[in-house]
């Protein structure tokens, strides 16, 4: 097993009294593609600025491509990729002129990958970034993060602000970027639609914690929605991992994390979809999760 | 040259839905052997996936033996696949749609019919035909 492209321990960072992340501990393989997902204030944004060092940790430590954040940010930085919420461009720069500021700023720059990208998105060199529509800009603030060369890619929001197609097309650039260099990707997103297909690992956040960290497979592998008659605390107590449950009259509906079958046959199992199972660990499940009661353990028999 | 499209809210997996269509376009001829498939790049590009999706697609098609992995190369239908030419298949679906007629004729509903065909054909002959 090879050095994960990003570990993090018990990553934390406080303002005041205020933690924006905490005891955040999750890795991520090379070569993949992970959504970070939770609602606004998460500690999404806190958590990529940590990996590039914008900020500081206040507890933990995070390594990146086997560069500590705290020690080693200028043997990590020429490898890493960022493309903050905003798209950050010089509006009144045209493209070529940001080609070329770009090229000044990286050692290991690749022009001719960077050309070629723009001049297959079809926009003219000569053209002020100011005046292009958001899904342009975007692809331009992805085109000079990728002629770096990144080897870890990190996307804060990337399409919250893009209509449907060109939310496809700024994906479908990052994952071709992927199939060809073999690079990692980490996106937040608040947005789940599409992540299933997109991404194959999945971090969730809330509150500044981390409520899940794993491959999507083994997401989806392992978490079931169950449904029979109506059960008490007690008896949801009694089950492993429940992450959400949700009562009618006569009928409950329990989202569990469970490894093997444990069900007992009063409960009828279904599959779930990804953003079945984020839902329920964020709290607003379809079938009016209110509950959320994440790990429970389960007490002995 | 085959295009994949995904249904999204079809509750079949990116992966299977890639394996689906390869077969599919074989038995009807869309793709003879010899023909390549897409690049991983490519289509990846184009659907917005993720590129383990597309190789897992890829190495399920080179397990079943309908195609052939060249490294470095691409990927290309199986040139021993038995590709059944288009005008044999409009034989037997017009045979089918024959079948058919008579079976709703008779009273039979959809669903009925279909379970009778799956019978028929069974799992077995399922993965094998193309």
């Amino acid at each position: 097993m090879t050095a994960p492209a990003l570990r993090t321990d018990e990553l934390g960072k406080r303002y005041g009294a205020n933690w924006a992340l905490r005891n955040c501990t999750f890795e991520i393989a090379v070569g993949s593609v992970a959504a970070l997902v939770g609602p606004n204030g998460a500690g999404k944004t806190t958590l990529l600025q940590l990996v590039v060092g914008l900020i500081r940790p206040s507890t933990g430590n995070a390594h990146a491509l086997g560069h500590s954040v705290r020690r080693e940010l200028r043997e990590l930085l020429p490898k890493v990729g960022f493309v903050a919420q905003e798209h950050p461009l010089h509006r009144g720069f045209t493209i070529s002129e940001m080609l070329e500021y770009g090229r000044k700023l990286n050692p290991t720059w690749d022009a001719t990958a960077a050309a070629a990208r723009i001049e297959r998105l079809d926009l003219p060199l000569n053209a002020k970034v100011g005046k292009l529509s958001g899904g342009q800009q975007a692809q331009v603030a992805l085109t000079l993060a990728l002629a770096k060369r990144p080897q870890l890619l990190l996307l804060d929001e990337p399409v919250a602000s893009l209509d449907p197609l060109a939310r496809r097309e700024f994906l479908g650039t990052v994952l071709e970027a992927v199939s060809e260099t073999g690079l990692t990707v980490l996106l937040s997103s608040h947005i789940v639609a599409d992540l299933e297909r997109v991404c194959d690992h999945l971090v969730i956040l809330s509150q500044s914690r981390t409520l899940l960290a794993a491959p999507i497979d083994e997401i989806l592998a392992t978490h079931r929605l169950l449904t029979g008659p109506r059960a008490d605390a007690a008896a949801l107590a009694r089950m492993q991992h429940v992450v959400a449950a949700a009562h009618t009259e006569r009928q409950s509906s329990v989202l569990v994390r469970a490894d093997r079958h444990v069900y007992d046959s009063r409960w009828t199992a279904h599959d779930v979809d990804l953003e079945e199972v984020v839902l329920a660990y964020l709290g607003h499940g379809r079938g009016g999760f209110v509950e959320r009661q994440a790990h429970v353990e389960a007490v002995a028999r | 040259m085959i295009e994949f499209h995904l249904e999204t809210r079809s509750g079949v997996p990116t992966y299977l839905q890639l394996v689906h269509q390869v077969r599919q376009a074989i038995q009807l001829g869309i793709l003879q052997p010899g023909d390549r498939l897409p690049t991983v790049k490519d289509v990846v590009a184009r659907l917005a996936i993720n590129p383990n999706t597309v190789l897992r697609a890829y190495r399920e098609l080179d397990h079943e033996g309908l195609t052939e992995g060249r490294r470095g190369v691409g990927t290309f239908v199986a040139t021993d696949v038995l590709s059944a030419a288009p005008a044999d298949v409009e034989a037997h679906r017009a045979a089918l749609k024959a079948w058919a007629d008579g079976a709703r004729a008779a009273g039979l509903g959809e669903e009925t019919m279909a379970a009778l065909f799956a019978d028929v054909i069974g799992p077995q002959t399922m993965s094998r035909v193309a």
